[in-house]
This record gives structure tokens, C-alpha cells and sequence, in this order.
């Protein structure tokens, strides 16, 4: 199957910065697509290239085999990471003025039930709270019915429980067969929501396919995790692999017995150690030798 | 405090003169108003009163009144048209200094014509008044129009500018140019939405100040909401040119000044041009409230037809359209 979206050698040059280096891939239909990486990466100037938004400085974007255009615009929602809204209207006016610049889409009632809005529909959109303000950007992102759906870093500045809701909200919007981009720099939003990951670092792609299958390939079954200062550098010369973090040392391996005798051995304090499978996280930190969140 | 202050002043200081493009209009905006108020106002002495005196050749003319500072004098050799312009509050006195004796013109509801034909008895007690031909035109008259249309200019271009300033700064043009909407329908609907705000205002005014001052016009009031309708598109298209692509508060600003001071200095708002220099009147005459202002007199003070003012209707027109396509075509949907 034809994939949806193609990126081909995207750069985007800055006077004094490569924010974009050379990124190339392509999103199949249907499929979440995650963008992962620390602030500064390139990941919100890739996705807003993608969207046509910025223009690129060399390189290509394509939807649906043909550059980005007016099909893509009346086909796309987007969440951007800061958008304000028109002020002095409620949260249906607000719906309603996006519907009516697109043919096709939700009803306003469906939409408000969708995003949990029905409540809000008559308040000022000013007087949201910062997860109900998104509800409704994402409810804006959706009234056309996309096909691909972009989300900006959606869920920062979230708490727990707002993200977990956020995250159930796209889930059904991912059931009913839309294509999604994300980015974030959360491991656990990207772990739970998507198909397949592109880890970008400097403005480059250093990692790509499905979360799984990269944990996979770049680690055993599971991490040891030490705080540094418990990891003597006479443990260093173990036959172990270590992967050296700002405060802590990942150790990963497939034979844990034999693993903690050897640390034993080497009179490793084991009162702060931690057994867990390795997550994105530990991915990035194997790739890039840097925490995500610093 | 103090330190702070300082830190707080300095900050804005660089802030402001980083900016380039507001630091030049703001020093431009005052130059300009210098350099055009030079010329309107004119030579050594700035002329108060514009008096007409009815000969081909000034420098043949000797009369005691002719001596007089602060004064205008045009020679005008068209009686009719003299008079008209008395009427009109074009003009604020006509002499017509005779061997016999000096005939003049003045129309008695002009405070300046008063004051005038006071200074000239005094020079030459013997002068007959004639009377005005046709109705002689009330002061506020002329001046209503004048300033239904100065308000409106300001409503066009700041209630404009300012909006899709802010639209731009905060991002809301920015998830616009994420839907299928153009730039010209984006333009549009901020003329169309201006306009139909405008022409209620102004339409209150006309008839509620109109009145109590008991206005009342001798032409169509079809055709004075078709030159409101056409005036404030070509304004808000205007306004809309300035905004369409800058991103500073203090640049708009600066550039929107720079537009609306001269218009209401040479479109007539205020005072006729009667005698100014051709080049001031040149100016004048591309500003679209110029063509609101002499349309919108023709047919409230001279009862003037359609074919009258089509002239200035068209050129209304005509700029609507270059403003606008000229603002799509520059438009930014996002701040740098």
C-alpha cells in the first residue's frame, strides 16, 4: 500500500542553526507515527514543514503521492503545541467557526461528545482550564473528520490523570482508522500510542521502527538499574554492558542470576538497584548518551 | 528601585530601536507632518483667511485690504464660481475691488467669513456686500460630512490593522493557515465584517447627529451609503495592506499614523485646499477619503447625481481592489 505521507531529505536552515538535517521517511494509513526526541531536536519544525506551514529549505513532503496542497489542508487536523483562538466565543462558536471553513466533517453535538466538551459548549473559550483548552484544540483538530491527524507535543504541562484521559480520547480517535503523528518527549505517551517511532536527535532521525522491535534489537531482556555513586570503577572491568547515565548506570543483560553474582563479586551495593524491562527512555539514553528530560 | 527601573528602561529602549522599522516611522511620522503642514500652510506667514479676489493678474490689484498679513489672496476671474466656492465655505470672502468702489462676498454662516469681512471694512469702510447666489451653505454642514468620514477612516484602518495584528502575534492566523482557507477569503471576510459594523455606526450618526443639527441633504441618501459603502472598503482594504504582513505593534502603529494624519489634513476635513500648492493638491487627490469627502459634499450640499460623482465612485473602487489583492499577496500568516 501506498504510504500516506512521504518526508524525502527535509532540511530546514536557519542563519545560525540546521534545525532539520536530511530527514527522510514515509507514515502508512492508519498508522501512528511518533516523533521522539528532547527540546531542540527539530521535531516541531519537521512537523511543521510536514503541515505546510513552514516551507522547507530543501527536500519534500508529499501526501497521498502529491506535494502538500489544498487536499492536504481540507484533509488534515492539526493540534499545534501553543494556538489561541478567537476570543469572546464559546467553545460550540468556536467549532462551529472551524466547520464552516471546512466541506466535510463531524457535527458539532458528535464532535462536543467526542472530546467530552458537551458541558463546556457554552462557556468562553477563555475560561478553560489548560486540559479542558486542549480537549477543545482537539476538538478543533478533528472537525473536519481527518484523515491525518498531527498532535504537537499534546499532552505537556499535563497532570497524570489529564494525560491518561487525553490518551484514551486518542485511542478512539486511532480505532476508527485515522493516521496520527505525534511528537513528544514522552516515553510513555509514544510506548502506549504508537506504531512505529522515529527518534530524532540534532536535527536527525538516529532511530526508527516500531517501539518494540527497538527495545529489541538495542537491549536484553532487562535493565539493571545503580545510582552511579554505587557503581565502583572496579566494576567497570566486569564483562557486562553498561550504559552510563547523568546519575545512574543501566546495566542489560539476559542472564540476571549470573549478572548480580558478578556485581556481587565485584562488592557492588545492590540496596538501590532495580530490576525493570527497558523502555524508550533507556533507548534514547543507549543512543544519544543523554537523558530525554534533563 | 532605581536599578530596576533602569533595567526595565533599558531593556525597552533596545527593545524599541532593535525594532528598525517602528524607529524609522517614528521618526519619519513627525518629519512628515512638518514637511506637509510647511507646504499646506505655505511661504514666510501662515494665511488664515483665504480670500478670493475676482481679476487674472493679482499683482495689478492695490487695495488697503491687500496690505493685510495672515491672508490668502486668490485671483479667481469666474464670478459664478467664486461665489459657489463662498458657498461652500471654500473660500472665505471674494472681493471685488472696483475703481468705483469694492464689491465683496461672504456667507454669513462662515465664523471665518465674519472675521474677515470685519478686517476688510476696516481697511475700506465703503465696500458694498452682494449677495451670495444659490443657498448659502451652514458651516456644520460642510463640515458633517467631514467628520462622518474622518471616523470613519480611523474605524477602517486601526479597528482593522490592530485585529489582524493581534491575530497574527498570538497565533490564531497560524492554525487558520492550517485549514483550507486563502488569504484573500481570510482578507475578505475581515472587510466584510468591518464594513457592515461601519456602515451601522456612521448610518447612527447620520441620522441621530444629522437631526439635532438639523442636516439636511439635497441628494440621494442611496447614493451617500454607496459612497460610505465604497469609502470604507477602499479604507479597511487600505488598513488591511498595512497589516498584512508586519508583526510589530509599533511599526503598524507608526505606519497607520503616517497614513491617517495626512489624510485628515489634505482630504478636507477640515479646511479646503483653495489655494494650495498643486503638488499638496496632487497628494490630496489619491487619498480615497478625498474622494469620500467631495462625493459625499457634492451630493449632500449640491444635490449631485451619479454620473456627478461616478468619477470618484470608480476610483473607490478601483483601489478597493488593488489594496486588497496587493494585501493577499503580501499576506504572512505567521510572525517571523
Amino acid at each position: 500500500m501506498a504510504p500516506i505521507l512521504e518526508v524525502r531529505n527535509l532540511v530546514k536552515l536557519y542563519p545560525r542553526v540546521t534545525a532539520v538535517d536530511g530527514v527522510s521517511f514515509e507514515v502508512e494509513e492508519g498508522r501512528c507515527f511518533g516523533l521522539l526526541g528532547p527540546n531542540g531536536a527539530g521535531k516541531t519544525t519537521t512537523v511543521e514543514v510536514m503541515e505546510g506551514i513552514l516551507p522547507a529549505s530543501s527536500g519534500e513532503v508529499r501526501y497521498r503521492g502529491a506535494p502538500i496542497g489544498r487536499q492536504f489542508r481540507s484533509e488534515a487536523g492539526i493540534l499545534f503545541q501553543k494556538t489561541a483562538l478567537q476570543d469572546f466565543l464559546t467553545v460550540r462558536q468556536t467549532l462551529s467557526l472551524f466547520r464552516g471553513l471546512y466541506p466535510q466533517g463531524y457535527d458539532i453535538d458528535e464532535l462536543l461528545q467526542l472530546c467530552s466538551l458537551q458541558k463546556l459548549a457554552d462557556r468562553d473559550n477563555r475560561k478553560l482550564s489548560g486540559g479542558q483548552q486542549q480537549r477543545l484544540l482537539l476538538a478543533v483538530a478533528l472537525v473536519n473528520d481527518p484523515a491525518i491527524l498531527f498532535l504537537d507535543e499534546p499532552t505537556t504541562g499535563f497532570d497524570p490523570q489529564a494525560r491518561r484521559n487525553f490518551w484514551k480520547l486518542i485511542e478512539s480517535v486511532k480505532a476508527r482508522r485515522r493516521t496520527i503523528i505525534l511528537t513528544t518527549h514522552y516515553m510513555e505517551e509514544a510506548q502506549r500510542l504508537c506504531d512505529e517511532i522515529a527518534i530524532m536527535d540534532r536535527g536527525r532521525i538516529i532511530a526508527r521502527g516500531a517501539p518494540r522491535q527497538l527495545l529489541a534489537e538495542h537491549f536484553a531482556d532487562v535493565l539493571i538499574e545503580l545510582p552511579r555513586d554505587d557503581f565502583p570503577a572496579s566494576a567497570r572491568d566486569l564483562p557486562l554492558r553498561v550504559i552510563e547515565g547523568a546519575d545512574r548506570v543501566e546495566i542489560t543483560t539476559n542472564d540476571l542470576d549470573g549478572t548480580l553474582k558478578a556485581l556481587l563479586g565485584a562488592h557492588v551495593p545492590l540496596r538501590n538497584l532495580r530490576i525493570r524491562p527497558p523502555n524508550l527512555e533507556d533507548l534514547f539514553l543507549e543512543l544519544t548518551g543523554k537523558e530525554l528530560r534533563p | 528601585m532605581i536599578r530596576r527601573l533602569f533595567a526595565l528602561w533599558h531593556a525597552r529602549n533596545l527593545e524599541f530601536l532593535r525594532d528598525r522599522g517602528s524607529l524609522i516611522f517614528t521618526l519619519l511620522l513627525p518629519l512628515a507632518l512638518v514637511v506637509g503642514m510647511s507646504f499646506v500652510f505655505g511661504g514666510p506667514e501662515r494665511a488664515v483667511f483665504k480670500i478670493a479676489v475676482l481679476t487674472d493678474d493679482l499683482g495689478s490689484v492695490h487695495h488697503p485690504f491687500m496690505s493685510e498679513r495672515f491672508v490668502d489672496f486668490i485671483p479667481i476671474d469666474d464670478l459664478a464660481a467664486a461665489t459657489r466656492k463662498v458657498a461652500r465655505h471654500q473660500l472665505d470672502l471674494l472681493i471685488d475691488p472696483q475703481p468705483g468702489g469694492t464689491r465683496y462676498w461672504v456667507n454669513t454662516d462662515s465664523p471665518k467669513g465674519y472675521v474677515a469681512e470685519r478686517l476688510l471694512l476696516q481697511a475700506d469702510p465703503g465696500a458694498v456686500r452682494q449677495p451670495v447666489s444659490g443657498d448659502a451653505v451652514r458651516y456644520v454642514d460642510w463640515l458633517f460630512p467631514g467628520i462622518l468620514g474622518m471616523n470613519m477612516m480611523f474605524s477602517c484602518l486601526f479597528g482593522v490593522g490592530y485585529v489582524v495584528l493581534r491575530y497574527r502575534k498570538n497565533g490564531f492566523l497560524k492554525r487558520l493557515n492550517a485549514t483550507p482557507i486563502t488569504a484573500f477569503e481570510f482578507l475578505t471576510a475581515q472587510v466584510l465584517s468591518r464594513l457592515g459594523l461601519i456602515l451601522v455606526v456612521t448610518t447612527i450618526l447620520y441620522v441621530g447627529v444629522g437631526f439635532v443639527i438639523g442636516f439636511h441633504s439635497a441628494g440621494s441618501p442611496a447614493l451617500l451609503l454607496a459612497i460610505a459603502t465604497l469609502g470604507a472598503l477602499s479604507l479597511i482594504a487600505l488598513g488591511l495592506t498595512i497589516a498584512a504582513r508586519f508583526s510589530s505593534d509599533e511599526l503598524v502603529g507608526g505606519l497607520l499614523n503616517t497614513l491617517t494624519w495626512p489624510m485628515m489634513l489634505l482630504s478636507g476635513v477640515w479646511f479646503s485646499l483653495e489655494g494650495s500648492p498643486e503638488w499638496v493638491r496632487f497628494v490630496a487627490r489619491l487619498f480615497p477619503l478625498t474622494h469620500i469627502l467631495d462625493a459625499a459634499r457634492a451630493v449632500t450640499l449640491d444635490g449631485a447625481g451619479v454620473t456627478a460623482i461616478a468619477p470618484h465612485l470608480v476610483y473607490l473602487a478601483v483601489t478597493t481592489l488593488v489594496f486588497l489583492a496587493f494585501g493577499a499577496w503580501s499576506f504572512k500568516w505567521r510572525t517571523d
